[in-house]
Formats: structure tokens, C-alpha cells, sequence
């Protein structure tokens, strides 16, 4: 066999060494560099404001308890919030300078990141409830709460892009599921009818962003956000000209019940948040595995990822491209319709205007920020959720930082993600490219 | 299998791609299909994978009529292709690429991804096809890419292969390598249908060989037949196959490259510490198999990538923080390797497109207005002077042929005085008459004292052409070489190997196509209308 004189067998002599790969250290440097420095600055800032800005022999109390569940009463966490507000701005610092001296390991880098953000989080809690009591609990159950659609809404933005068609319509599929959720729960009087209302309405929206983003070819961004204008349309008009005249008849579907799962449900502050919920939530559980092993272990998922890398390729080995692309999408409104029944159905009871207030973009980020894997963004989906409850249950204690900065947070942050924070973000190839034969 | 074409016809619209065309394929042979490009090959191949529908005529598989709707009929009858694109999922494994369409699956849809690894194994056995089925795609040279491709139609049961220009990426040892595989799956029973337009290639590897021209069937050849009589059968017309120059006349050193690194998007270096020095009135080549960094040094000296590291002067200037612009309008004259994309604007007449980088300089345009006389002018003169095959100067440069869109782009490039001109793939997917003209425009700018750097993947147009050839691998010069150096020795160069100086070894440099010079007799099948230097629609 010839083996010997192919190039790929052939140990390359002028593989990028020496110099060259000196450069490529330098890049890697300058950002470990710019990154570590920012950190640092940060940390400087958190120490100034939120360390030496605390007054010193103050505590701050961090309620332990879920609210309204029958467990058991852990006691209060209270903390010196000057000492730990130090403390955790000096460990920004100490992020920083890891990520200058240990840019050359990915898991470190990572490290740094998660370290740095999570230091920073405490510093500022610590300041923002020095002298005062808040429900960390209660903001981790809202953290759940205001995830579930999020991450719902990610697994659909996952898959459809993955399958190759971006899924901005993933607010107008909430807002329609949750809409069709309220109107068949209250007409039939059943919740699961509801359920498998805003499933189909959903589906219905991730149809119609299929056809014409797969069959007509429309631009994908503008297509997305045509639909959930057209949606806020329709489902406004419905809600002044149905819902609203008579709320008893049309606009009253109740609320799931939780579900309890004992044993599980009794692990402290952890267990009532995570496993006292009702079940569109253990839906959520099941759907995070099911998308996540059926996209890296199954036939699907290694057709669906090779139509959204290269379509091509996928088409001469026999897989309908534009079909499958057809079916993941529908599949993927039904899942974020899902997320839609879970605000009416699932929490508040009732349809409002415009209910989700933009929770499909920020699903949308939540993908990105999860670099288009399902449990990245799931992860995303919860940081986000986290921020958004940290919002609330701040809200009462009158910080000087205003609420809408920290609502603010999860764009900020995907700003930062996409910018390359988190490593580098590849998209599917093909996502927001149609295909045509030939 | 025996594979039988019946009077294939495939019209886009009024363009007939394939005109009736014949085609046997006989179990256990090697049967190439020679043709230029744009004769209408990938075409017929793409009807016979099922990727287009023909407008006439019939497959036949074993004396049974198929009809293949999709690649999957194609592949069920026993067809497999690898294309001049690779079809893989970059991001993918070499099994999941080899599985994907064809997965082996446990219950509900589960991969089973150890036993589709164990038939690439067995498949990597049985032929020699080496490669790691856990390594991911985007990870491999291409030669072991073109193996996946291959073991892709091998895993489902594969008799006839098409291979469409198989060897374009690839070096010479990898094309030897793939034409040894070639043989092996010959002897184990299965038909090879090997595409390609490289006459070299078809007298080494062929049993039979079927000529097309403008979609049409002209002959067949023997592979014994002369390279000469397959070039003029292929054309249609005698054909010189190589380049007439006289000896370079280098001068003074007008480029100088020093210790250039080029990094991409993900921090590698492209271009690794690349020194170069270009005398006037030189043409220096710079071969190697695609994607090695040559298109990126391009860039750099053009402005368009910011180098990492570095020096580029051209007649001393210093060309660091220069915009594009600014270094085209000082006299760099650039053909870059997309045309499409890059060399021109498809909705634009062909005149606008002759005066695309010169629309702010005089007499073109004045204080933000175009002087449309002028251009019209200009194009004239250029459509006369460089034979552009065009119906008016006012068509969109989209319609005309491969062939004369690369005229037009070389003759706006050569159309102003240069300080240094640079022609990236000059003559990719050009028919051979454009092909002749173009050449000859190169040398002439040569010999009027321009420094001239031809890329090129095409090892014949760079040994045509150079009076020095730079062997770039893995963004590295890896030797500069006289064109006399043989293939053997520029392949391992292409290949990263800088090879032993042996002086007891003649260097066969005297390839017929490098250095014979008489034309070929046209052959009893050409055509009467075949017109020089005229390319087929395709």
C-alpha cells in the first residue's frame, strides 16, 4: 500500500510552529488580557460601591423558606454584609488575574467566567439586602417560574434552528398558545383540553412561518417578527372583542394544581421549588431530556443538524430537506405553544394583551447565549429567569439601583455572549438559508 | 451492474445542458467521461443521481428502465456519487457522515453508533481506505474527506461510483492513492464512472473513454490514444497545450513579503511567516492544493485581511494600513478566485462591469458623476481587444459564459498601467480557448515589466506559466522551484515534504503538455461549427 507517501499520513514538517504560533498566543493573550482587566474593574467597582459601600455590623437576612409550601422551616440565612461584600469583590479580582495567568485551558477559563459572575451576584445581593430580609427562596421559585416558558422557548428556537430555519415567531407561538390555552380551558371547562390547545396553536404558528420561510422563501428575521406582530393583532382583537365581555365565560380556565412528588419534594430549598410544581413544568423536565438526547442519539436529531448544517449533503443521501424542515418547526411551535398555556394556565389563570411581554426574544437570546445547544440553553433560560426574579424580589427592598437595570441584565448579558465571552458561538450553517434544489 | 444511458436530454429552459446522450457502463470497468468544463458532465451525472429529472430519455439498470426521482432511487438502484463538492456535515464524525440517510438504529430512532463504526472499519478494510471514523470532517485534509465520500457510497451497496473531478483537490500522491482505491473496487466487481477534463489522468486510470462537447456525445477514445488526440476531440479544434513564452527578463525586486503571518477567525495562522520577493518582469507561481493559505496571502497583499505580523512593500512603500481602494488605485491589478462573487456584478452591464474598481478615477468618473461615454468607449475597445463573446456591451455581465466573465475581469484588471498584478485561479472553469487567450495576456503583461503572481491549484497552468513556483502548504512557503522541478517532487512539495535532492534522478520535466509545442490534427468526429475560443451554456 502506498500509504506512506499520501500527505494526510505524512508527518507535516512545517506545521505552524515557532513564530507563527507565537502570534496565535499573542491573540489568545490579549484577550485573556482584556477580559482579565475588565474583571478586575469590575471587581474594583464592586468593591467600591457594593464592599465599601455597605455599612459595616449590618446583615443581610436571606429567607430559606419557600412561601406558601408545606415544608419543613429552614432557618434564615444572614450574612455580614460588609465582610461578604468584600470579600466577594475581592474574588472578581482574584477571576480576573486567574484568567490572565490560566488562558491557555478551556475548563479554566470557564471556571474564571462562572466564578467571576457568581462572586459579582453575591457582592450585590449582600449590598442591595444589608439591613433588610429577602426571600431567596421565593426568588428561586420565581426563577422557575418565569423560566419555564424561557426554556421552552429555547428548546423550540433550538430545533428549529438546528433544523436550518430561524424561529423568531417564538413570541407570537407564546402568545397564541397562551391565548388558545385560556379560551378552550374555559369553553370545555377542561385544563388539559387547554394544554392541547396552545400546543396546537402553536404548531399552527410554526406552520405558517414553515411555509413561507420554507416553500416561499421569505427572509426569516422579518418573516419571524411579521408573524408575532400579526399575532399581537389577532389575538388583541379577540381579547377586547371576546375575552373581555365576557371574562366569566371565555377568559376563566383556572390553574393546574401542583403535583407533589414525595421524598423528592422534601430536600431542603431546593426540593418544594423544583419538585412541588404543577405539570406543565414536569413536561418541561421530560422535554429538556427528550430534546436533548433525541437531537445527539437519534435518527432525527443526526437529520434534523445535518438539513440545518448543510442541506446539500443531506439531500443526496436521500433525506427530504424541506420536509423535515417542515415537521421540526411545527414541532417546535407546539413546544413553545406549550410555554404560552404555561402563563395562563400554568401561573396567572387569565389571558392578557400582549401577556408575554417579549419572552420569546429573550428565549431567542437564550438559545444564542446556549450556543444552540438544548442544555446550554436551558442553563441560559434559568439565568435569565434568575435575573428577572432578582428584579422582583428587589423591588420592595427600595435599592438605588432602579428594577429595569436588572431586567436589563439578560440582554446585556447576550450581548456579551455573542461577543464572544462564552467562547466561540457557531451557528448551525444553514440556519436562515432556505433551500433549493440545484 | 450494467448502467445504460438512453438518449438522456436535459433543457434548462431553452439551454440544452445534455443533448441525447448514449452511455454504457459496463460491470467492473472504468469509464471516463472527458470533457471541458461546461460540456454538460456533472450535469448528465446529477440526472443520473436523481438530483435533476431528465427532460428525455431513459436510465437503465440490468435491462430494466428506472426512473430516479430523488438521490435515495438512485442510491436503492445501486448508485453512488461522489461529488466535486464533498457532501459532508463538516461538524459531523466520519461515521455519522457515512451513516447519515442509511442510520443504524436501536429502538425509536436510537443511533447505534458502535455498529456503524464497525462498518466503517470493515468497509476501511476491505479496500484501504484508511481513516478514523471518530475524527470529525471539518478535521481532515481533504483526500481523507473524498475517502468518507467514497465509503458513503460504498456502505450502501454502491455498484456503479460516479467520481466528478475526484482529483481536483487533491495532490499528486493523493490522486495516485485514490487512483489505486480506483482499481481495487474495480477488481472487487464494481463500475467506476471517473468525470473529468485532465487527459493525464484518463490515460492512467481509464478502460474506456467517452468524449463529450457542448452536451453532446462526439466519440469515444482509446486510452492508449495520444494526449493531443484527446485534447482536440474534447475541444473540438487543434489545441496547443502549452504556453508560448520566452525566457523572464526579472529586474529589480517591486514586491517584497517579509515574515507575513495571517490569522483567521478562530486565531489560526493561515498565512505562517511567508517571505517573498518579486522581481519586475516575472511570473511567480504559487501552487498547492486549495485552502493552504494562497487565497489568504492574496488578501493580505490586496488589503483585505489585516496581517498578524509582518511587512508588505510593493516598490518600497510600506502597504501596512492601506485600504483596498487605495492600493488598487496605486497600481495593483487583481483577478480574485470567485468571480461570481468577487470579480463581478451579475446585474451590471458588462460595460459598467469593465470599469468597476476605476468608476471614481478619470476620464470615468468626475466629482461623483460617471462620464457614460467614456465607459462606453472603454467597453468597446475592451470587448475588441480581448474577443469578449458578448451580444452588447450593454447584456448584464451575468449572462455571458464562464469563460468570457473571466475575459471581461482580466481585461478591467490589465486595462490601466500595473505596478503589480496578481490573477487568482485565472482560468478556473474557463473553456480552453479562453483559456489560451488569457495565458497569453498574463505572459504579455510579464513581458512589459509587471510583476506577476499567478495562484493557481492547477499544477499544469502553474508550470505553464511560472518562471518561479512558490509551494505553499498549511499557510507556509514550502520551497520556491524552477517550473522544470518534476511532478513527482512539486507533489510531495504540495504535500509539505520538502524531497531529497537526488542527482542521480532525471527530473521528468519533460511532461508532453509542458514542454511540446505542435498542434494537434483535428480528429474525424469534430464538429464543423465548432468556433474557436466559443464555450458551451452550461
Amino acid at each position: 500500500m502506498a500509504d506512506t507517501v499520501i500527505a494526510p499520513d505524512v508527518e507535516a514538517p512545517v506545521n505552524p510552529t515557532g513564530e507563527a504560533a507565537d502570534v496565535v498566543r499573542a491573540a489568545a493573550r490579549k484577550k485573556a488580557l482584556i477580559t482579565g482587566i475588565g474583571f478586575i474593574l469590575v471587581g474594583l467597582y464592586a468593591l467600591w460601591a457594593f464592599g465599601f459601600g455597605t455599612k459595616s455590623g449590618v446583615d443581610a437576612v436571606f429567607g430559606m423558606t419557600v412561601p406558601n409550601r408545606d415544608t419543613t422551616e429552614v432557618g434564615d440565612l444572614s450574612l455580614p454584609a460588609r465582610a461578604v461584600a468584600i470579600a466577594m469583590s475581592v474574588l472578581c479580582m482574584v477571576a480576573g488575574v486567574l484568567r490572565i495567568v490560566l488562558d491557555r485551558s478551556r475548563l479554566a477559563i470557564r471556571l474564571s467566567i462562572a466564578l467571576f459572575l457568581i462572586a459579582f451576584v453575591i457582592a450585590f445581593l449582600v449590598w442591595a439586602v444589608a439591613g433588610k430580609q429577602m426571600s431567596f427562596a421565593g426568588a428561586l421559585q420565581n426563577t422557575l417560574l418565569a423560566a419555564v416558558p424561557l426554556v421552552l422557548g429555547a428548546l423550540a428556537g433550538v430545533i428549529g434552528e438546528r433544523s436550518g430555519v430561524v424561529n423568531i415567531a417564538i413570541d407570537g407561538q407564546f402568545l397564541f398558545g397562551a391565548f388558545a390555552a385560556a379560551l378552550t380551558g374555559s369553553i370545555t371547562g377542561s385544563l388539559w383540553a387547554g394544554l392541547a390547545a396552545g400546543m396546537v396553536a402553536g404548531a399552527l404558528i410554526g406552520g405558517l412561518l414553515a411555509v413561507f420561510a420554507v416553500r416561499y422563501l421569505v427572509e426569516q428575521v422579518v418573516l419571524g417578527v411579521v408573524i408575532n406582530l400579526l399575532v399581537t393583532g389577532i389575538t388583541g382583537f379577540l381579547y377586547t372583542q371576546l375575552l373581555q365581555k365576557d371574562p366569566e365565560g371565555y377568559n376563566n380556565p383556572g390553574v393546574f394544581e401542583n403535583i407533589r412528588i414525595p421524598g423528592l419534594a422534601d430536600i431542603p430549598v431546593i426540593g418544594p421549588v423544583l419538585f412541588d410544581v404543577n405539570i406543565i413544568v414536569y413536561l418541561m423536565y421530560a422535554l429538556i431530556v427528550i430534546v436533548h438526547l433525541g437531537l445527539f442519539h437519534t435518527r432525527w436529531g443526526l437529520r434534523a443538524r445535518a438539513v440545518g448544517e448543510h442541506p446539500t449533503a443531506a439531500d443526496t443521501v436521500g433525506i427530504k430537506v424541506n420536509a423535515t424542515r417542515y415537521r421540526n418547526v411545527i414541532m417546535a411551535g407546539a413546544i413553545a405553544g406549550i410555554g404560552g398555556a404555561f402563563l395562563t394556565i400554568g401561573t396567572v389563570g387569565t389571558f392578557s394583551k400582549d401577556m408575554t411581554s417579549g419572552a420569546g426574544y429573550i428565549a431567542l437570546a437564550a438559545v444564542i447565549f446556549g450556543r444552540w445547544r438544548p442544555l446550554g440553553a436551558v442553563a441560559a433560560a434559568l439565568l435569565f429567569g434568575f435575573t428577572s426574579a432578582l428584579a422582583t424580589s428587589l423591588q420592595p427592598l427600595n435599592t438605588s439601583i432602579p428594577s429595569q437595570f436588572l431586567q436589563m441584565m439578560p440582554y446585556v448579558v447576550t450581548i456579551f455572549a455573542v461577543a464572544g465571552l462564552v467562547g466561540k458561538v457557531r451557528a448551525p450553517a444553514a440556519a436562515n438559508k432556505p433551500y433549493t434544489k440545484g | 451492474m450494467k448502467l445504460e444511458l438512453r438518449g438522456i436530454t436535459k433543457r434548462f429552459g431553452s439551454l440544452v445542458a445534455n443533448d441525447h446522450i448514449d452511455l454504457t457502463v459496463e460491470p467492473g470497468e472504468i469509464h471516463c467521461l472527458l470533457g471541458e468544463n461546461g460540456a454538460g458532465k456533472s450535469t448528465l451525472m446529477n440526472v443520473l443521481y436523481g438530483l435533476y429529472e431528465p427532460s428525455e430519455g431513459e436510465i437503465v439498470v440490468d435491462g430494466t428502465p428506472r426512473k430516479f426521482r430523488t438521490a435515495g432511487d438512485a442510491i436503492d438502484a445501486g448508485i453512488g456519487m461522489v461529488h466535486q463538492h464533498f457532501m459532508l456535515v463538516p461538524v459531523f464524525t466520519v461515521a455519522e457522515n457515512v451513516m447519515l440517510g442509511h442510520e443504524e438504529t436501536r429502538s425509536l430512532g436510537w443511533l447505534d453508533r458502535r455498529r456503524a463504526r464497525k462498518k466503517v472499519l470493515d468497509l476501511v478494510d476491505e479496500y484501504g481506505l484508511k481513516v478514523d471514523p471518530d475524527m470529525l470532517v471539518e478535521d481532515l485534509p481533504v483526500g481523507l474527506q473524498q475517502r468518507v465520500e467514497i465509503l458513503k457510497a460504498l456502505v450502501r451497496d454502491a455498484k456503479v461510483l460516479i467520481l466528478d473531478e475526484p482529483t481536483a483537490v487533491l495532490t499528486p500522491q493523493e490522486t495516485e492513492e485514490l487512483f489505486r482505491v480506483m482499481r481495487a473496487l474495480r477488481a472487487s466487481g464494481h463500475s467506476i464512472v471517473f468525470i473529468t477534463h485532465k487527459l493525464k489522468e484518463v490515460k492512467a486510470v481509464a478502460d474506456r473513454i467517452t468524449v463529450i462537447r457542448r452536451g453532446k456525445v462526439v466519440g469515444t477514445a482509446d486510452p492508449a490514444s495520444s494526449e493531443k488526440e484527446l485534447a482536440s476531440l474534447m475541444v473540438g479544434r487543434p489545441v496547443k497545450l502549452v504556453v508560448d513564452k520566452d525566457r523572464a527578463q526579472p529586474g529589480e525586486v517591486r514586491l517584497a513579503i517579509e515574515d507575513l503571518t495571517v490569522l483567521d477567525g478562530n486565531g489560526q495562522a493561515v498565512v505562517d511567516r511567508v517571505d517573498l520577493r518579486l522581481r519586475e518582469g516575472e511570473i511567480l507561481g504559487i501552487a498547492g492544493v486549495d485552502g493552504n493559505g494562497q487565497s489568504e496571502l492574496t488578501q493580505a497583499i490586496l488589503g483585505l485581511r489585516a496581517p498578524a505580523a509582518g511587512k508588505i512593500s510593493l516598490d518600497g512603500q510600506d502597504l501596512a494600513g492601506r485600504s483596498p481602494r487605495q492600493i488598487l488605485n496605486s497600481g495593483v491589478g487583481f483577478v480574485p478566485e470567485d468571480r461570481q462573487h468577487d470579480g463581478i456584478v451579475g446585474d451590471f452591464t458588462v460595460a459598467e462591469n469593465l470599469v468597476l474598481d476605476m468608476v471614481t478615477q478619470a476620464p470615468f468618473g468626475r466629482r461623483g458623476s460617471i462620464n457614460p461615454g467614456a465607459v462606453r468607449d472603454n467597453a468597446r475597445q475592451r470587448v475588441e481587444e480581448f474577443d469578449i463573446r458578448t451580444q452588447t456591451i450593454e447584456s448584464p455581465a451575468g449572462t455571458l459564459s464562464g469563460g468570457n466573465q473571466q475575459k471581461v475581469v482580466v481585461a478591467r484588471e490589465l486595462s490601466r498601467p500595473l505596478r503589480l498584478f496578481i490573477a487568482s485561479q485565472p482560468t478556473r472553469g474557463v473553456d480552453v480557448g479562453a483559456m489560451e487567450f488569457i495565458h497569453k495576456r498574463i505572459v504579455a503583461e510579464r513581458d512589459v515589466g509587471t510583476p506577476v503572481i499567478i495562484v493557481s491549484t492547477e499544477l499544469d497552468e502553474v508550470v505553464a506559466l511560472a518562471d518561479r513556483i512558490a509551494v505553499m502548504y498549511r499557510g507556509r512557503i514550502v520551497d520556491i522551484v524552477p517550473p522544470t522541478t518534476s511532478r513527482g517532487d512539486l507533489g510531495l512539495l504540495m504535500a509539505g515534504v520538502i524531497p531529497s535532492r537526488d542527482p542521480a534522478e532525471p527530473a521528468p520535466a519533460a511532461e508532453p503538455d509542458a514542454t511540446g509545442t505542435e498542434p494537434a490534427a483535428p480528429t474525424a468526429t469534430n464538429e464543423s461549427d465548432a468556433t474557436p475560443g466559443e464555450e458551451d451554456p452550461a
